[in-house]
């Protein structure tokens, strides 16, 4: 039974459960129901809800965890000798896998499988004519794990439906059993609705969960690939595909805040100018249009700047200073990512420094101005050092942002990784480099592969800590005059 | 009181002229911070319309086509299965032919060689004339008036991409070509047109950037937002009211309060990371799949749309609450019926929001294997949500890391179309907010 049927059955059960319920609690009150403890939808509602929510939860984790079972089922076909040197099991089961899936098509299409799968040649053909991509050719040993992944997910999906169904009929009876004039419909129905709330806001957790878990797990075992020490401590970033590749990744970091130095450098004095303007100078008016103006520069995909400066900003870049003053000829370059990312971060500082700056009690400003202080010297001596934690937790929210910032310097900075000073020349970072190690590659044997986690690892590491400190300190200030 | 004389009250000595100095100064920092950023947006926007607005329009060669009987159809019989032998480069020659013809026709005279007539016309033509064909069978043994793609580079030489210069450096092109296509501009054959193919069309290889198209980019972006509609709303919303309404103060619901303020600020690339290791490897859904976009958007766009809705909720006085609870009503039902109509305008704000950031969000896109060629359009849904398919940011994406020049102008393009829909989401949030934000 396919899962769209499945789902179609839950629910038309569901729904007569409620229909059900509803009359049934009508009846046993004899036709009265003031006499029922809950309305008659309450009992609807549950019956529906003890239909539907087991069943869901079932449906769910079975599919989740149904991979594992057809892979044993495939690997437990294959024998050692079947992975050819120069190739891998995690290939193989690639090969199973499609080969699986061809069958499946040539089966749809009323093809006799039986001659297909005695003979290895006739197969391969017959994929190629369902158009079917091949890796390596099929062999005896590949075709019956493909029959075993088939005839597992078969059985798996058989199981699928008698036990879900089960569950859903089991919670339509055991509901409707219950259906009396005293029953509490309404408090049990309110009480599996808190658990489902309860339940979406671990959604959130389980995230984190899976980000730490899910990096923690592949780091590790690209550590036990590649030597923890030479990833910290190396100072070259070279990998080859073939093997004997330098992963070290201080290259990567210094890039990494290169960029983000410059772009703070951009977006630092323009944001926070702009906001101490908009904030103690400009009119009502002006501050209305102006600010969701800037704004508007943090609503941008990140995608838009990337290719502002791939076609405007690295050539302008290349063509008016850095070629003539003779220091690169390389359009892609720390300074025209940063000049972009600096862009895109101005909102960032602008925004929560304009929040902070109106926070502070307008008592202090009366004071100093009160005592003959000039408006300026009132922000500079007065205003600033109140609000300062605050304006250091946007700079570091920014800087955060500015390191896990991708699309821009996947366009902007170039690829090649080197430890240098000039600005001009191209430079690449931590995510370049996750984006270019992981794209289009998804078997996770291989160090140079394996890295982008290791790489992953230490950006949410960086961030968390840059968000974390940012987080504190802006609550405290918050706090402070509240 | 000799001071007095030395500096009258009414004028301003050097130490106040110096500090009103200092003051002008200050103020007119703040002005350049913001005229700075100002223009910087300007900027912007300026050179990505002027690069990208040429690609709404496109330059056609329309002339007559004989659909050959003996060449199309050597059966005769008008059967498909015959007929869809004749492939794309029979169809190709066809085309050429016409064109030449056409343009002896109108008696016009050229220096091109009669072998590099049909590098005018785009290579996509005879696909999309094989089509029209194959839909339409009665059309074989018909002369019909065909309107085909003009070649890249000519279509460049209309919109000031290509040069009389740039072209005799050009190995695709040539001088006497683009000489030729003026004259057929002003015999009428050429034309620069709108374009609606830009918006349905689906990619198109490396060498012809003319009929590249952002109908699949569009649908799977579609797809994907309608997942993450689906998913992040409900649980968005169940896990706000949680939060918000119910969770007792204690340190369970303190670890999920802070979770969600850093998953808020967990760089996009992660949750691609998150998605590949997840989704793909161990749950082994397919990759470049809407299904799996949708749910790697879901989880980052969650804290997106949790934060704006428990604004909302705390925004509903409590003495709508009391009331409610005073007549009787349970807690539950205090929400559904009270508490969370009178939030819905702020959450739905918050909600249009987050999905537009959804939208516009390409890195963790690339991970999950987005970045794919895809020429065929998905399926319908169900299904077709686990067909591959392109998003348009990373089509953009992927449009700027191509050779032909002609790329660019398209990926400018589509950041046009992929920027009105942003406008037009963050307008519906913008008037959904004015309208019924109310201040109690």
């Amino acid at each position: 039974m396919s899962i769209g049927l499945l789902s179609l059955i839950l629910l038309a059960l569901a729904t007569a459960g409620y229909l059900v319920a509803r009359t049934r609690a009508v009846a046993s009150a004899g036709g009265d129901a003031r006499r029922l403890h809950s309305l008659p939808a309450f009992h609807g509602r549950l019956t529906a809800m003890s239909v539907l929510v087991p069943a869901a939860v079932i449906l769910i984790l079975w599919l989740i965890f149904e991979g594992f079972a057809i892979r044993g089922a495939a690997l437990s076909q294959l024998k050692p000798s079947d992975v050819p040197d120069g190739s891998t099991m995690d290939l193989i089961m690639s090969d199973v896998g499609r080969i699986a899936d061809g069958l499946n098509q040539l089966e749809a299409r009323g093809t006799e499988l039986a001659p297909l799968l005695a003979s290895p040649d006739a197969l391969a053909a017959a994929l190629k004519d369902v158009g079917v991509a091949q890796g390596g050719a099929p062999t005896p040993d590949t075709i019956l794990a493909a029959q075993a992944s088939r005839e597992a997910l078969r059985t798996s999906r058989i199981g699928l439906s008698i036990v879900t169904l089960a569950a859903a009929v089991a919670g339509l009876v055991l509901v409707l059993r219950r259906i009396t004039p005293e029953f509490r419909a309404r408090n049990a129905t309110e009480a599996l609705s808190m658990w489902l709330l309860i339940g979406a806001s671990l959604i959130a957790v389980g995230t984190t969960l899976g980000i730490v878990l899910s990096l923690l797990s592949e780091t590790l075992h690209f550590f036990r690939l590649y030597d923890f020490r030479d990833f910290f401590f190396n100072l070259t970033w070279n990998p080859k595909f073939t093997g004997g590749s330098d992963l070290g990744i201080w290259p990567l970091i210094w890039g990494t805040i290169y960029v983000s130095a410059i772009a703070l450098a951009v977006a630092v004095p323009i944001g926070l100018f702009s906001a101490v303007y908009l904030a103690e100078y400009a009119s009502k008016r002006t501050r209305a249009y102006v600010k969701p103006l800037i704004e508007i520069l943090a609503g941008i995909p990140t995608i838009v700047y990337g290719l502002f400066a791939l076609v405007t900003v690295g050539p302008l870049l290349r063509d008016w200073i850095s070629i003539p003053m003779g220091i690169g000829n390389s359009s892609s370059s720390v300074m025209t990512a940063g000049l972009v990312m600096g862009i895109m971060v101005i909102p960032f500082v602008s925004s929560l420094s304009d929040d902070i700056i109106n926070a502070v009690p307008q008592s202090l400003r009366d004071g100093s101005l009160g005592l003959g202080a000039t408006p300026s010297e009132t922000i500079r001596q007065v205003v600033l050092p109140a609000a300062l934690p605050g304006i250091v937790g946007a700079i570091l929210l920014a800087a955060s942002r500015a390191i896990g910032e991708t699309m821009i310097v996947v366009l902007g900075a170039g690829a090649a990784a080197q430890l240098s000073l000039n600005p001009f020349e191209a430079m690449t970072t931590v995510t370049v480099k996750i984006v270019s190690q992981l794209t289009g590659d998804t078997e996770f044997n291989s160090p140079e592969t394996l890295v982008a986690f290791a790489l992953g690892l230490t950006l949410f590491t960086l961030t968390l800590c840059l968000n974390i400190v940012a987080l504190i300190i802006v609550r405290k200030y918050r706090e402070q005059y509240e | 009181m000799t001071d007095m004389t030395d500096h009258p009250l009414l004028m301003p000595d050097a130490r106040t002229k110096a500090r009103n100095a200092a003051e002008r100064r200050f103020r007119a920092y703040g002005l350049t911070a913001i005229t700075l950023a100002l223009a910087a947006l300007v900027w912007l926007l300026v050179s990505i319309f002027s690069a990208g607005l040429p690609a709404f329009k496109q330059t056609f060669i329309t002339f007559p086509v004989t659909l050959d009987a003996a060449t199309l159809d050597k059966s005769g019989k008008l059967d498909p299965v015959e007929m869809a032998k004749v492939t794309t480069i029979g169809y190709g020659k066809l085309i050429d032919k016409a064109f030449a013809a056409e343009i002896e026709a109108k008696g016009i005279a050229h220096e091109v060689k009669p072998k590099e007539l049909g590098d005018m016309i785009s290579e996509q033509a005879g696909a999309s004339l094989r089509d029209m064909v194959l839909a339409n069978p009665a059309l074989v043994g018909q002369t019909i008036q065909f309107q085909a793609l003009a070649n890249g580079r000519i279509d460049g030489y209309f919109k000031g991409r290509v040069t009389m210069e740039t072209a005799s450096r050009d190995k695709n092109t040539s001088p006497e070509k683009l000489a030729l296509a003026d004259k057929l501009r002003d015999a009428g054959v050429i034309a620069v047109k709108l374009n609606p193919g830009f918006l349905t069309m689906s990619d198109a290889s490396d060498k012809r950037p003319e009929a590249a198209g952002l109908g699949v980019a569009i649908l799977g972006s579609l797809y994907m937002v309608v997942i993450v509609l689906c998913l992040a709303l409900p649980i968005g919303v169940a896990a706000s009211v949680y939060l918000e309404e119910f969770a007792p103060k204690n340190t369970f619901t303190d670890i999920i309060e802070v979770n969600i303020a850093n998953l808020a600020a967990v760089p996009s690339i992660v949750y691609g990371i998150l998605g590949l290791a997840i989704f793909i490897n161990f749950a082994g859904l397919p990759q470049s799949a809407p299904i799996v976009g949708g749910l790697v958007l879901t989880l980052m766009t969650l804290p997106r749309i949790i934060i704006p809705t428990r604004a909302a909720l705390k925004a509903v006085p409590p003495s709508i609450r009391d009331a409610a609870l005073g007549v009787g009503a349970s807690k539950l039902q205090t929400v559904t019926h009270h508490v969370l109509p009178l939030a819905a305008p702020g959450i739905l704000t918050g909600t249009i929001i987050g999905l537009a950031q959804a939208l516009g969000e390409s890195a963790p896109l690339l991970l999950i294997g987005m970045v794919a060629f895809v020429k065929d359009f998905p399926g319908l849904p169900p299904q077709g949500l686990f067909d591959p398919a392109a998003a348009l940011p990373v089509q953009i994406y992927n449009w700027t890391q191509r050779g032909d020049p002609g790329f660019v102008e398209r990926a400018s393009g589509a950041i046009i179309v992929l920027l009105v829909f942003l406008v037009v989401m963050n307008a519906a949030a913008i008037y959904l907010r004015r309208k019924y934000e109310r201040r109690w």
